[in-house]
């Protein structure tokens, strides 16, 4: 799906990541930690190629992510569902015209009953014609991840998730990160809880990577 | 809280929808769209009135000419006798006339006055010709009046015509110019107010980009919204614009170059086309806007 040979990114004459290999395969569930300002939202722009690497390769869904026109990225973007740390929305639009911005965009209806079940599924259906901003921190990051997998994308990235929630929510967007993982999804959360990761991992079967002086590894039985 | 059940909208208003209804553009788009179009029908009703009197000064000093015989007084019938004749067996003339003494000094009285004593001053007398069709040959006629009368001078009006014509015909190209510059404002303007507006809505970008928005599909969303705004910004314009002329003075007879100017018959539907043209301009002009920003907002 997503894979990086070799891959670095420089920016302003430092070299944030260097030498990062990584294959994201079909079903798999990754973590990846490592402290503020190590690399891990870069690494995660790189894996859905909206920046480039400096040196090696990086490719999405088998085609190298520096021969992809504009048109390209926005179509691999489809496949892929980003969630981030601050939820971005268009805070015009209502919750359920947010949900399906990502057919919008392609021009594609999107089901109703579709757009209901997966409201309910994030537990925000009586809030589908709400403002973005009228939203508390939890209900935006579930909107988020529900607009992520309303195209039935192939791989989730998922940017802190739960950075914003607390502990209860945190383990309630989990637990639909493991649904999704579950039913055949590739998933790559960026986190720095700790405590999250231990608890998926009693869940799931979670690879665990590890950013540490630029270079991805994979972290040990300290977790 | 649940919306109720509506119409799902089309993939074209739903694209119109992703950008923000407001903002500071939104005004100035339409204002620059409704001045410029305002501006644009005097621009078009100053060349079009150029354009038909160009036309009706030509077609009038064309048709005509003046035969003047400036002669010794014993000498003036004889002449006389001689440019008529001359006259009446020239090929392309349809009519000639001898201009009364009468007829002459109310042609000068606008410049001398009313008591001009005609009868004591030299004034040459006058003939006028009309052409036929086809007209006849000035030089061959100048010729034989030179031979037959050689007090006889032939003035087809060409030195009068040709300045006035030219002079027409530049304002009406002077005319034609402003709408170009006044199309190009309008375009540089909406331009400024795309890009500005494309800078201000950069988080939304970012958002569409997320999840999958192609640039056409993004720049046509800011397209629609400022190809409609311009359209609208036209149609006041133009409709104000075409009033403006409308409480113009009508043109009369004694009437100058100012109580011309308008739109005559199907004249007025000129400015109808204006509003898709700047929408037009608007479409095109928003378009290159908004590609070129949205490879800078990479």
């Amino acid at each position: 799906m997503i894979a990086f040979e070799n891959a670095a990114y420089s920016y302003g004459g430092g070299e944030l990541l260097t030498d990062v290999s990584l294959r994201l395969a079909p079903g798999s569930f990754h973590f990846l930690t490592g402290p503020s300002g190590s690399g891990k939202s870069t690494f995660l722009k790189l894996a859905y190629a909206e920046l480039k690497p400096t040196a090696g390769r990086i490719t999405l869904f088998d085609r190298d992510v520096t021969e992809l026109s504009r048109d390209d990225v926005a179509r691999s973007r489809r496949r892929i569902g980003i969630v981030h740390q601050d939820c971005k929305f268009l805070d015009h639009l209502t919750l359920a015209a947010n949900m399906a911005l990502p057919f919008t965009v392609s021009d594609r209806e999107s089901a109703p009953q579709d757009l209901d079940d997966l409201l309910t599924w994030v537990g925000l259906n009586h809030l589908s014609g709400a403002l973005p901003p009228q939203l508390s921190g939890g209900e935006r990051q579930r909107a988020a991840l529900a607009r992520a997998v309303i195209v039935d994308p192939d791989v989730i990235l998922a940017d802190e998730p739960t950075g914003n929630v607390d502990w209860e929510m945190s383990l309630r967007i989990l637990t639909l990160l493991v649904e999704l993982n579950r039913m055949g999804k590739t998933i790559l959360v960026a986190t720095h809880d700790l405590n999250l990761i231990r608890q998926a991992k009693a869940q799931i079967q979670a690879r665990v990577l590890r950013i540490s002086k630029h270079r991805i590894q994979l972290a040990g039985a300290d977790l | 809280m649940k919306p109720p059940k509506a119409k799902p909208a089309s993939p074209a208003t739903r694209a119109l929808q992703v950008v923000p209804p407001s903002g500071p553009t939104a005004w100035l788009t339409t204002f620059t769209a409704g001045a410029m179009t305002f501006l644009c029908v005097f621009a078009l009703a100053l060349s079009l009135a150029s354009g038909r009197l160009a036309d009706r000064w030509s077609e009038a000093l064309a048709k005509t000419a003046t035969i003047r015989l400036s002669a010794p007084p014993e000498q003036v019938d004889l002449q006389t006798d001689a440019i008529l004749s001359v006259l009446s067996t020239t090929p392309g003339v349809a009519s000639f006339r001898v201009i009364e003494d009468a007829e002459a000094r109310a042609l000068l009285e606008p410049w001398f006055g009313p008591g001009l004593p005609i009868e004591v001053l030299q004034i040459p007398r006058l003939f006028e010709v009309m052409e036929a069709d086809p007209p006849y040959d000035s030089e061959g006629l100048r010729q034989r009046l030179v031979a037959e009368a050689p007090g006889a001078l032939l003035d087809d009006h060409t030195r009068w015509r040709r300045p006035l014509a030219e002079a027409a015909e530049r304002i009406r190209l002077l005319g034609i110019l402003s709408i170009v510059l006044i199309g190009a404002t309008m375009a540089a303007m909406i331009t400024l107010a795309a890009r500005a507006a494309l800078a201000s809505n950069a988080e939304v970008i970012r958002v569409l980009r997320l999840v999958g928005a192609k640039d056409s599909y993004i720049a046509r969303a800011f397209v629609r919204r400022f190809t409609l705004r311009a359209m609208s910004g036209a149609v006041i314009g133009a409709a104000a614009g075409m009033a403006g002329v409308a409480a113009l003075p009508v043109a009369d007879a004694a009437g100058g170059f100012l109580t011309g100017l308008g739109f005559n018959g199907t004249g007025w539907l000129w400015p109808l086309i204006l509003p898709p043209v700047a929408g037009l301009v608007a479409f095109s002009a928003t378009r290159r806007a908004a590609l070129a920003k949205l490879k800078e907002l990479t």
